[in-house]
């Protein structure tokens, strides 16, 4: 789960991170309001949770408490990456000498954190990473021991700040650890960390994904979640318990495994169809699991086509083919549905399905269940 | 032979009266595999399974009373890290973890723990381990496989399954089938189980199924290249799938560009590794491998 950057940085501020503190509007005119409290010249940002939202305009500086008026105004109306803009965060703006990138995330082959650093900070971190890798030092967490001074001493040094920041940059640095660690986060990051003309260190920006298998024990992160950023199916889908990804084409899928999705989804793709959505409906799943899936693959228009499968292990065929029915029975849709059901309890579920008298096609392998549903979308 | 399990296992089950653990373990019973004991806390001196598998309290009286050397568990994700610690302590040197959802910095600290003390886990978020007609650990329904002489490693439940089911029809047994699990932090990764696989004398080819996220599947085929003499056939899930989001296991996403199904593809075929388009293309790739 994302968190917004003001969320972000008001995480970092409680574990002595300098950050620029701000405000947030979600109108011009709290957005004017707050520039003449915090005094110009201002920073008005877009809080939205994807990357470049500079690029993309979200970013922009106000001299006078009217432009900050009409600059969040513009702001407010933009769509970046589809989302659109709900709140700014308006802060007090920086003198910046130099921009420094500060992150850690989780380097899954060591299985450790692995804390980052970059002297090119202010930038797409991940272009760093492709282009100039070497820009990018890093050190790796003994989860036992931690973080430990001579690393930040060693990535301060790399990156070529100056001495006399070296002791600042630790502080950040090691409270940057903490946090990523006591919030169970997948990634916390400064970019950019910035020395400022005073010379001091300051967070200009926050940014902390959290570990979705984590929220269990932060009641108070999870609250965090903003559901105005789930369109209503990934909402439904969630308090549902499936696994659900929106995509854009035209054949709905529910299928049971993640790697079995992906492999379906795959093979409509290889066959010349695209799929509408990824939906995992997990192991074991009861019939009521299975038409909330039904109907969240139903509430997309551009479906043409609906195709499941599954590979009865701990699922049971009759279960899935109840909860089929049920939705069935009382939706009534126009739409062409191939399914596969194989393993556990096949015949129970193949008998459902037929007894229902809905006209379901059928198939035995994956592939030929695929090709059904590509040709069933095309001629709808 | 066979690789990390065979017919002198003998398995406590952690978790066993939950009701995903007293089911599965009915069919590793089924199945012929021992289930010496299960545990869970404060029921310790009941049965398990129409009274067919005692219950302790502990792995550690598990072990002093029945002799038993690996584990598999059922536990929730957040009792899971002390449970899988808990069979570490007890001298357990093969822990299998089914459950999913454990917290990425618990397995961090879990995983840390049980490399100082030399012990291998399987998973979490793993279907177990099956070695066909010797001992089924875990959720990995019997009947879709056969002995033979195929090694399966994969990262995915249900599309091994899948896989494996259609070696069985075309009469390709297996030798074992490992599913390594989903998450980003697993305690035995591919190229540890190709590693065995290589050394085992009954195995004659490989099949090797990947997902999108991380770079397990290119570290393994720079192990192949460098190591295999035998012969792997690879599938790789996600062609498909959109950067940035997360499809199902928490390991599965594309971050910062990296972890994409066409960077694996190429660097497996780079290795020599023959990756099918789709899952049904793999029996007939195996058959033309074995020859």
């Amino acid at each position: 789960m994302k968190l917004h950057e003001y969320q972000s940085q008001r995480i970092f501020a409680q574990y002595g991170i300098p950050v620029q503190e701000g405000e947030v509007a979600t109108t011009p005119q709290e957005a004017r309001a707050l520039a003449e409290q915090i005094g110009c010249p201002v920073v008005i940002k877009a809080q939205v949770l994807v990357g470049g939202r500079g690029k993309a305009g979200g970013i922009q500086w106000a001299q006078t408490p009217q432009e900050a008026e009409a600059i969040a105004a513009r702001i407010l109306s933009l769509q970046i990456k589809g989302l659109p803009v709900r709140k700014v965060l308006v802060t007090r703006a920086a003198d910046i000498r130099q921009e420094i990138y500060l992150g850690i995330g989780v380097d899954r082959a060591a299985a450790c954190p692995v804390m980052m650093a970059s002297a090119e900070g202010g930038v797409d971190i991940e272009e760093v990473a492709r282009t100039s890798p070497e820009a990018i030092r890093k050190v790796r967490v003994d989860p036992f021991v931690g973080l430990r001074d001579y690393q930040t001493r060693y990535l301060a040094k790399s990156i070529g700040l100056s001495p006399s920041l070296h002791r600042d940059f630790g502080r950040i640095a090691q409270g940057l650890y903490r946090s990523f660690v006591e919030c169970d986060a997948s990634l916390a990051e400064i970019n950019p960390l910035v020395v400022t003309s005073a010379g001091t260190l300051l967070a200009l920006d926050a940014k902390i994904v959290l570990d979705d298998n984590g929220l269990f024990r932060h009641p108070d992160l999870a609250q965090l979640r903003d559901i105005d950023e789930e369109t209503p199916s990934e909402r439904a889908a969630r308090e549902a318990g499936l696994s659900f990804v929106q995509l854009d084409g035209h054949i709905g899928c529910m299928v049971n495994g993640a790697g079995l999705a992906m492999a379906t989804m795959d093979l409509i793709r290889h066959f010349g169809g695209m799929p509408a959505n990824f939906l995992d409906i997990g192991g074991g799943a009861r019939a009521e699991r299975v038409a909330a899936a039904l109907r969240l693959i139903l509430a997309d228009p551009r479906v043409k086509a609906i195709l499941i499968n599954i590979f009865g292990g701990i699922t049971r065929c009759d279960e899935v083919a109840r909860g089929i029915v049920s939705v069935l029975d009382e939706v009534r849709p126009d739409l062409p549905i191939v399914a596969r059901l194989v393993g556990t309890n096949e015949a129970e579920g193949r008998a459902i399905l037929e007894r229902s008298g809905y006209r379901i096609l059928t198939a035995t392998t994956l592939a030929e269940a695929a090709q059904k549903a590509v040709a069933a979308a095309q001629s709808s | 032979m066979a690789i990390l399990v065979d017919q002198t296992i003998r398995l406590v089950v952690q978790g066993v009266t939950g009701r995903e653990g007293e089911f599965h373990t009915r069919q590793t019973l089924d199945y012929g595999t021992p289930v010496v004991a299960g545990v869970t806390p404060g029921k310790g001196g009941q049965f398990a399974c129409e009274g067919r598998v005692p219950v302790f309290d502990t792995v550690q009286e598990a072990v002093a009373a029945t002799g038993a050397n690996t584990s598999v568990m059922y536990v929730p994700a957040p009792f899971a890290p002390d449970a899988i610690i808990e069979a570490a302590d007890a001298g357990l040197g093969l822990i299998v973890c089914i459950t999913e959802g454990i917290p990425v910095h618990e397995m961090i600290r879990v995983k840390a723990y049980l490399d100082l003390k030399g012990v291998r886990l399987i998973g979490p978020n793993s279907p177990g381990l099956l070695t066909p007609g010797q001992a089924k650990v875990g959720i990995m329904p019997g009947h879709i496989t056969m002995p033979g002489p195929v090694g399966v490693v994969s990262r995915s439940g249900t599309l091994t399954y899948e896989i494996v089911s259609a070696l069985t029809a075309r009469g390709i047994g297996q030798t074992t089938c490992v599913g390594i699990g989903g998450d980003p932090i697993i305690g035995t990764r591919f190229v540890e189980v190709l590693a065995l696989f290589e050394a085992d004398p009954e195995t004659q080819a490989v099949v090797l199924i990947g997902e999108i996220g991380g770079n397990d599947e290119e570290a393994a085929a720079r192990f192949i290249a460098e190591r295999m003499t035998k012969p792997v056939v690879a599938f790789i899930a996600g062609r498909t799938a959109p950067p940035g989001k997360r499809m199902g296991h928490a390991g599965a996403i594309i971050e910062g560009g990296t972890g994409t199904a066409a960077e694996k593809i190429a660097a497996l075929e780079a290795a020599g590794v023959r990756v099918a388009e789709h899952p049904e293309q793999i029996a007939r790739l195996v058959e033309e491998e074995l020859g």
